[in-house]
């Protein structure tokens, strides 16, 4: 993360601003290989190393909360330049105002996980 | 071995992510990094609040493992694998964070402006960091996943829920670029 610079939040800003291909390149070459990769498993059926077969869990069907949901998660993401991925590599690259985000992103799950009930979804 | 020192181009980067979900998907796990706001949450004591957060951690123990492993390798990254780490951004990108004020644009790996100890002498710079962490956490969780648990393991897996989330993700990401940022700067 930090050596491609995806951890960059200025290489976020530029994504934003379509400025840059460096951040589509990223995620549509992972997505490109990730595709062909899911594909693969469910076709051999492989097994973990457990020999278990290997679940990707489906996401609910829904609307709004993924709107929603993505929506301020957006926002959240074009400000600080970070999503929950990035703040661990930042932390241990030392770039200690992180810190911050990681404690106000823990409040915002907390947050979430006292109002849910009352969210749509 | 000098390309190591330099920063890695998108096509080393992006594919290197699909084999961490390769990895994960082979040891019986899922991708998906914003998960361990919750275990963390639980550690702390949330599961006393809310039932979302009475659940045993230990079953996401490995989660955690691989967060402490992006920061060991953010560690890496910017102590051993790296000579000068300065982002080499468009030159209007420069240009226009320069009008916002940001003169670290194309000096540095981060703006220093907000991720510098010096920065947190500006309380602003303090809210917003706040408040991007609090939406980081919230949306995350409410959508029901991050950048790598949709629009990596999502979409991978052809999940359409994960298009609205990544759809989601930009509106919320170009709103807050062209319209809000320059208020938090």
């Amino acid at each position: 993360m930090f050596k491609s610079e995806a951890a960059s939040w200025f290489r976020i800003y530029e994504m934003f601003q379509f400025q840059s291909f460096h951040m589509y390149g990223i995620i549509g070459s992972a997505l490109f290989f990730g595709v062909i990769l899911i594909q693969l498993i469910k076709r051999f059926k492989l097994k973990s190393v457990f020999g278990e077969s290997i679940r990707i869990p489906d996401k609910d069907k829904s609307f709004y909360r993924y709107m929603l949901g993505g929506v301020i998660f957006g926002l959240g993401w074009g400000l600080t330049g970070a999503c929950p991925g990035p703040i661990f590599t930042l932390i241990g690259a030392g770039f200690f105002p992180i810190l911050i985000v990681l404690f106000f992103a823990m409040v915002g799950t907390w947050i979430y996980g006292l109002v849910r009930n009352k969210l749509p979804h | 071995m000098e390309w190591i020192f330099k920063p890695w181009p998108w096509y080393i980067g992006g594919p290197m992510i699909a084999f961490v979900l390769f990895l994960l998907l082979f040891f019986g796990k899922n991708f998906g990094m914003s998960s361990n706001l919750r275990t963390l949450c639980t550690l702390c004591g949330a599961g006393k609040t809310s039932r979302f957060f009475n659940f045993d951690w230990k079953t996401q123990q490995w989660n955690l493992f691989v967060a402490l492993g992006a920061i060991i390798g953010g560690w890496m990254g910017a102590n051993w694998l790296s000579n000068e780490a300065i982002v080499q951004l468009n030159p209007d990108t420069i240009n226009q964070l320069h009008q916002f004020n940001i003169k670290s644009a194309g000096a540095a790996y981060m703006p220093e402006e907000l991720f510098s100890l010096q920065a947190l002498t500006n309380p602003k710079v303090i809210l917003s960091l706040s408040l991007g962490g609090f939406l980081v956490g919230f949306g995350a969780r409410y959508a029901g996943g991050c950048t790598s648990g949709h629009a990596i393991t999502g979409l991978s897996n052809l999940q359409l829920v994960s298009l609205f989330a990544v759809i989601g993700f930009f509106i919320g990401g170009l709103l807050m670029n062209h319209f809000l940022l320059p208020y938090f700067l």
